[in-house]
């Protein structure tokens, strides 16, 4: 029986005021493909059809959903379904005015990103001066009774700040803090030698992270997202390829996870051609790796397969050229090796810093440059 | 955690949310990137810790349902303290006397 999926990240826009260097949003976020937003009708009747075919918890995300003036209305509709909502925010210019019409809305949970620390570190990443704007809105969060998330990218930039994030978090009373690291899609594929962490770094937050834990027992939740790169086994992707899991982009493309849509030999349906039930049972996207039909040695006989499904999809092709293929993550895969070299290479660059090549900054103007044939 | 007093009175904790899950039957507890699947004794236990109740009063409720307390009690409790241990219910200080 095919499974019904449970989650339901709705990518509002890809505009967005941050230009992590890490951002998980297609390189191409600039380009015509995401260009026209779906309207609030068009939202609120995902939401519905997305609901009936048993979703229960709706990620608001973006890009920066914030900049969308409809927000209160999506989040009363997501509210009157009954849906688990969270708005997954960098908080930049978000008001304590804006986020109590939020709470009235129904919104049920409110997670802010942090990129460091401190100010100075935290604005150099972001490109942009929103540090201040966090911790006011993390204190507004809390006053109108929000749970709060703090998530934090980790990467060789920040990873020394593991202790120091742990305790802004505990000042701030935040519930969850999501210390992830980084996955390499998107811009962090394309930066990944300038954010690739050494073994020693990951080493040494791990053993703070123990010690932490031990400390603040169920005070404050701290979630560790693994750096698959330096595992030995590739991650559950999304618990499953078409299990559980859906985005939908800006534009209304559905795909499996938020990477899919750089799987250039799928086909991906738009909420505007077609119900959500029928992309969720017959599209090619999400039928094509769904259960272990299409699975090559050495996962088909692996007896792991019912644990990782064979990892993520989306890292086979960006890495190993073919989205059909054992996660190269996986050291029984045959493409390992390709894993390795990227782990070297973070470790020759972080050798070499000072002098180590700089990031590119997601924006607007590197996406259309990137997009440019040739 | 130790496990709950039977004097003191559990509920969601504000972050959690009781729904049912129409498209496959059952009842759910919703909560930040989480969901936990309850069977209909859970889910009736829960809506019994509305935050008037205590521990014992839940007990008491669900026996004179079901008869068999003894048992009952160690249900409610081996149902309870693993939400408490994720911080989805709250044990309140006991309801001062009348």
């Amino acid at each position: 029986m095919v499974p019904k999926p449970l989650w339901l990240l709705a990518e509002l826009t890809y505009r967005c005021p941050l230009q992590c260097p890490y951002c998980s949003n297609p390189l191409e976020f600039a380009g015509p493909r995401f260009k026209h937003e779906l309207t609030t009708d068009e939202w609120c009747r995902v939401f519905r059809e997305a609901h009936a075919l048993g979703v229960l918890q709706l990620g608001l995300s973006g890009g920066e959903p914030t900049l969308r003036p409809d927000l209160e209305t999506l989040v009363g509709a997501a509210h009157e379904l009954g849906l688990y909502t969270s708005l997954i925010t960098s908080a930049y210019r978000l008001t304590e005015a804006r986020l109590a019409a939020l709470r009235q809305a129904g919104l049920d949970h409110v997670q802010i990103s942090l990129q460091a620390a401190d100010a100075e570190l935290s604005d150099a990443i972001a490109g942009a001066a929103a540090y201040r704007d966090k911790l006011a809105a993390y204190r507004a969060t809390r006053e109108l009774g929000f749970p709060l998330t703090v998530n934090v990218v980790l990467h060789r930039r920040n990873l020394h700040q593991v202790e120091a994030l742990i305790r802004l978090a505990e000042s701030l009373g935040a519930e969850r803090l999501e210390l992830a690291n980084t996955q390499f899609y998107g811009w962090a594929l394309h930066n990944r030698d300038a954010l690739m962490p050494t073994r020693a770094q990951l080493d040494r937050a791990w053993e703070v992270i123990g010690r932490e834990r031990a400390r603040l027992g169920s005070a404050l939740e701290i979630v560790w997202v693994l750096p698959d790169y330096h595992e030995r086994y590739p991650k559950p992707c999304m618990g499953g390829w078409g299990r559980a899991y859906m985005t939908v982009t800006p534009a209304g493309e559905v795909w499996p996870c938020h990477a899919a849509g750089r799987i250039t030999t799928l086909a991906f349906t738009n909420v505007r051609e077609r119900p959500l039930d029928w992309i969720w049972h017959q599209s090619d996207a999400f039928t094509r790796f769904r259960g272990e039909a299409w699975m090559p040695e050495p996962c088909r006989s692996c007896p792991r397969r019912a644990e990782d499904f064979g990892g993520c999809r989306c890292q086979a092709f960006l890495i190993a050229g073919d989205a059909a293929l054992t996660d190269p993550v996986c050291s029984l895969a045959p493409t390992r090796h390709l894993v390795d070299a990227a782990v070297a290479a973070g470790e020759r660059a972080a050798a070499a810093e000072p002098a180590a090549p700089g990031w590119v900054y997601r924006a607007a103007r590197a996406s259309r440059a990137l997009a440019a044939p040739g | 955690m130790s496990p709950a007093a039977a004097t003191t009175v559990p509920r969601l904790h504000a972050k959690a949310r009781l729904a049912r899950d129409e498209v496959r039957g059952r009842d759910v507890l919703l909560y930040p990137e989480g969901v936990v699947v309850l069977n209909p004794t859970g889910a009736e236990i829960l809506r019994l810790c509305d935050g008037s109740r205590s521990v014992a009063s839940v007990v008491a409720a669900l026996t004179a349902r079901y008869g068999a307390a003894g048992a009952i009690a160690e249900d409610v409790t081996a149902f309870l303290d693993p939400l408490a241990a994720k911080g989805l219910v709250v044990f309140g200080p006991p309801a001062p006397a009348p």
